[in-house]
């Protein structure tokens, strides 16, 4: 790619962000506990320091590829790093949430910390790996070599049938992941490149895509997860420590959304096309049925890992529903339920570390002792339940608006979801906070501690700073919506909908509106 | 005559070498053992030297019964290397069990020369000769300790069925020669490249060749024989099997493949595509169940055959570049893994093997845990370990030839194969710490551990560029 000259970055800030926890990572194996845990705090921040960085210096009118570093290796492959918006927004997700897990596990997690800490700055490293790779192969070692931190954070910290858990959240993983590395050797041989940028403007044989789509639909639609391979979620979070179960549906889950719009859909989009239909069947089924799944739960984790799968399922429709509108709100959906699902975490993790059970019914009434703690429960319910002014409102609201316009029947269904979500957060909130305080030893719980005020507090504010003004966020990844807008065009399905623009529309308008909302 | 000479000077060096230390050895009794020993590393040391000169690259001798070619260097190599390992190991492994006879470097310096001699074998008669060297020195290794009951059944079960698999393969061998006319490959190339090629004479005897072959290099289904064998046999001997001859059986069954056999590359891939899932599969499902480590490393070495048999059954150069590749990444793995099993002792010093007593290794002796971890999650090739990018090359073969559902197959039974590797993580992370080993004082076996786990290390990257390299010249000449 000629332009990669003139984007080259003078310091190769991609690489320190992923040595930088790496290092990290060997230091805390040698020292003792407390050591390992401020490594661990001090290496985070930092690395959230750099990405703020990252952020400043992002460059909106730059080009598509920035801060690019590429160093060619053996064979046809290469170490090729570099973002676009849509990674960036990502990346800063990754970031802003590792802090906020390594002060989650300060004091809940007692056993082994060295190695907990370590593991957590590893994954740390390989998911900002997975969202800068600009080469196949480096991803997939990325994307893959997530397993190995997570299987043992679930399998050594975990709870009762934490084996369990690590293996299905291993193996299925693993399955879905090694059917996309043969298409990407296909792919790799049929464009003769490795590079995701070219890739994306290689234009595959339609037929040939169908078969690499789904192959890399396995791959994702597990990560993501959506019905009916999502069975291994709940496991992992119910058995996963807090700020595990904060990782792996604050980010992990977004590289099934992230592989998507980087791969599936600019790399195929004839198949894309094609195979809308299974996209939206396996969404529609996935946000009803999980959500009437996640009414029944009694284990507060498994409730909230439901309606993630219901949640990401809005994902998946706004990516296919090939309009702005759809692909933007996704976005905002997969950022959103970032912020959102790991709080919900945090907030089941805050009294799960008092009463150590995650039953529903053990508690009840704790807006009473806990009031704090009850008022930024209902916030991040609330933004669970796409409430405006919250960033859910502002994702699923998008989302909805692109799946109306793709097909108004799949826009009807998921609509429900929003109504569904209501009545299971609200159900969740009432069971928790409100009622009598009649136990005895949930009555004698404390309040929020100010570490645990300043684990929430900055989620909230993000949440809401999302919810309100959008457009911050919205920015960097409008371009790149653009191109892939650009790209898959010419295989858009034709609407149920046949929106017609009313008479005093002008272009600009639906960007300006889109952000006022 | 001088010319060829030259070119077997690793096999010369080896044989008279060996014969010289067996006189030392016959002498001094077994107080020379350490150093018949370290002669013995040295001589294979020379052997690689030599490798440098004419016998790297030479060309053919005695009248085309003999090849020294990029392909043979390449692969002696890596037996050299593995064998040189199994004399060290054993060092320390013997002097505690007390039987540490001289003769063990010696066999070994055997059984390498009759490996060396298979893979530069470029005719039938060649090939079976350098092939019953290495065996019957492996039969005796195999049975070294003979006042342990299971040592004397692994050498006897292996001797009576090497000698039916050599048996089947003699068959192959004189069919091959009764209907093509000749022993040498080049001429049994041309003989099954014409139109009436592939007679049913010529198919029986190439179906007979395989399925000796496939015996010695433990691939289903003939693969009955490694459990008992590895499980009974010393445990550096057994990682001597897994890795050394591995190589040797594998490369010679592809220049026999690719340069007797290659014009009737469609017959012969069925077999080895059939040979490849049913190991991957096999390999997997039945170690399952295994509590003995050294049992389940059998069916491990069992499962990586089939991967690399998907190399093979690409049959382009770039295929064998990718088996030579797999064979290099997989025999430090391997080694990797029976060195930990090697320090695997109880508070008595005696070697225990079980599954279990791995147990909580984390937390009792955690840089061992942290390398045994390593080693599998790179035997099931999981990256960012070094033994995904062997996988990632034959399924890359793989789908090069046009065989897509073969690596898409290959690639899902890796995934049953990751769950039993995942099993021993498990044990070691997991689990409540069973007894410690006691702690081992052998410093030079601890150095080739961490040596291993920092090859299998995302830092063996960069050893992938000359390894590639390198394979690749050497399959390209095997065509």
């Amino acid at each position: 790619m000629g332009d990669d000259a003139v984007n080259f970055a003078l310091v190769p800030i991609l690489s320190l962000m992923l040595a930088l926890p790496l290092v990290a990572a060997a230091l805390c194996l040698f020292v003792r506990a407390d050591a390992a845990r401020w490594i661990a705090l001090g290496a985070t921040v930092l690395t959230l320091v750099l990405g703020i960085g990252l952020w400043a210096g992002y460059d909106l009118a730059g080009p598509q590829w920035q801060f690019v570093e590429r160093v060619p290796l053996f064979g046809r492959f290469a170490y090729a790093l570099g973002i676009d918006g849509i990674a960036l927004m990502l990346i800063m997700l990754t970031v802003f949430l590792m802090p906020i897990c390594i002060a989650a596990s300060w004091r809940s997690v007692e056993r082994r910390v060295p190695e907990y800490m370590a593991a957590f700055l590893l994954m740390e490293t390989l998911m900002i790996g997975v969202f800068t790779s600009q080469d196949l192969l480096l991803f997939y070692i990325f994307f893959e070599a997530g397993l190995i931190p997570m299987y043992l954070i679930i399998g050594i910290w975990g709870g009762a049938r934490r084996i369990y858990a690590s293996y299905k959240f291993f193996l299925y993983t693993l399955l879905g992941s090694i059917v996309m590395l043969v298409a990407m050797l296909w792919m790799a041989r049929e464009a003769g490149t490795t590079s995701i940028p070219e890739l994306m403007n290689f234009d595959f044989d339609p037929q040939a895509q169908t078969l690499l789509w789904l192959a890399f639909f396995a791959s994702f639609a597990v990560k993501m997860p959506m019905w009916p391979v999502h069975t291994w979620l709940p496991d992992a979070h119910v058995e996963a420590p807090t700020a595990g179960s904060v990782i792996l549906a604050g980010v992990l889950l977004k590289m099934g959304g992230y592989g998507f719009v980087r791969f599936s859909l600019p790399m195929f989009p004839e198949a894309s096309a094609e195979l809308v239909w299974l996209v939206f069947g396996l969404s529609m089924v996935a946000i009803v049925y999980t959500s009437l799944v996640a009414l029944v739960q009694a284990d507060m984790k498994k409730l909230i890992a439901y309606s993630s799968v219901a949640h990401m399922a809005f994902v998946t429709i706004g990516l296919f529903a090939f309009n702005r509108q759809g692909i933007e709100g996704a976005l905002v959906m997969m950022l959103s339920h970032g912020l959102i699902s790991g709080a919900l975490f945090l907030c089941v993790g805050v009294i799960y570390d008092r009463l150590h059970t995650r039953e529903i019914a053990r508690y009840g009434g704790l807006s009473n002792n806990m009031p704090q703690y009850a008022l930024l429960f209902l916030l991040f319910t609330m933004g669970s339940v796409a409430l405006p002014g919250t960033s859910g409102f502002v994702a699923e609201f998008l989302a909805l608006v692109g799946a109306y316009e793709a097909n108004s029947w799949v826009g009807f269904v998921a609509t429900t979801g929003i109504i569904l979500s209501a009545a299971y957060m609200l159900y969740l909130y009432r069971r928790v906070a409100f009622g009598v305080l009649d136990k005895p030893d949930v009555a004698a719980m404390p309040d929020l501690s100010r570490r645990e005020w300043w684990i929430l507090a900055p989620l909230a504010a993000a949440m809401l700073w999302m919810g309100i003004y959008p457009e911050s966020f919205m920015a960097p990844m409008r371009r790149d919506v653009g191109t892939l807008m650009a790209r898959i065009e010419r295989a858009n399905p034709d609407g149920d909908a046949q929106v017609e623009r009313g008479p005093a529309a002008r272009p600009g308008i639906v960007h300006a509106e889109a952000a006022a909302h | 005559m001088l010319h060829s000479l030259a070119l077997t000077g690793p096999e010369l060096l080896l044989s008279l070498g060996a014969i010289a230390l067996l006189m030392v050895a016959a002498f001094m009794g077994d107080r020379s053992t350490p150093i018949v020993s370290w002669l013995s590393v040295a001589l294979l040391a020379g052997a690689a030297i030599l490798l440098l000169g004419p016998a790297g690259q030479g060309g053919d001798a005695f009248d085309g019964l003999f090849r020294a070619d990029a392909f043979s260097r390449f692969a002696k190599v890596l037996i050299y290397i593995a064998s040189a390992v199994a004399i060290i190991a054993a060092q320390s492994w013997f002097v505690r069990g007390g039987v540490h006879k001289s003769e063990y470097p010696i066999l070994i310096l055997l059984s390498t020369a009759g490996a060396g001699m298979m893979v530069s074998a470029t005719d039938l008669m060649m090939l079976y000769v350098g092939l019953e060297l290495q065996s019957l020195s492996s039969y005796v290794l195999a049975s070294f300790q003979r006042r342990d009951e299971r040592s004397t059944e692994a050498g006897l079960k292996y001797f009576v069925l090497g000698a039916l698999a050599s048996g089947i393969l003699l068959y192959g061998i004189s069919l091959l020669y009764g209907f093509t006319g000749s022993t040498s490959f080049a001429t049994i190339f041309e003989a099954v490249r014409g139109p009436e090629a592939m007679g049913i004479g010529e198919l029986f005897g190439l179906v007979f060749v395989m399925a000796g072959l496939a015996f010695k290099i433990a691939a289903v289904p003939f693969h009955m024989w490694t459990p008992d064998v590895y499980e009974g046999a010393p445990t550096p001997v057994t990682a001597l099997f897994a890795t050394a001859q591995k190589v040797a059986a594998v490369a010679l069954l592809c220049r026999v493949a690719i340069e007797a056999l290659g014009p009737a590359t469609d017959a012969w891939r069925q077999i080895v595509i059939f040979s490849a899932l049913a190991s991957i599969v096999l390999g997997a499902v039945a170690a399952y169940g295994q509590t003995n480590i050294k049992r389940l490393l059998a069916y491990s070495s069992i499962n990586n055959i089939g991967f690399a048999l998907i190399g093979l059954a690409a049959g382009t150069a770039e295929g064998i570049a990718s088996v030579l590749f797999y064979m290099a990444v997989y025999i430090v793995m391997t080694w990797g893994a029976f060195l930990v099993v090697m320090r695997m002792r109880d508070v008595e010093g005696q070697p225990v093997e079980g599954v279990a007593n791995l147990a909580g290794l984390s937390r009792t002796r955690p840089a061992l845990a942290l390398a045994m971890a390593m080693f599998m999650l790179s035997l099931a090739g999981i990256p960012p370990l070094l033994g995904f990018m062997p996988k990632l090359a034959v399924f890359d073969a793989a789908v090069g030839a046009g065989l897509w559902p073969l690596a898409l197959a290959g690639a899902v039974g890796s995934v049953i194969g990751a769950y039993y590797y995942l099993k021993i993580v498990k044990i070691m992370y997991f689990d409540d710490p069973a007894p410690a080993f006691e702690p081992s004082r052998d410093a030079v076996g601890g150095g080739l551990i961490a040596a291993a786990a920092v090859f299998v290390s995302p830092a063996g990257y960069l050893a992938l560029a000359p390894l590639g390299l390198a394979s690749l010249v050497a399959a390209r000449s095997l065509f």
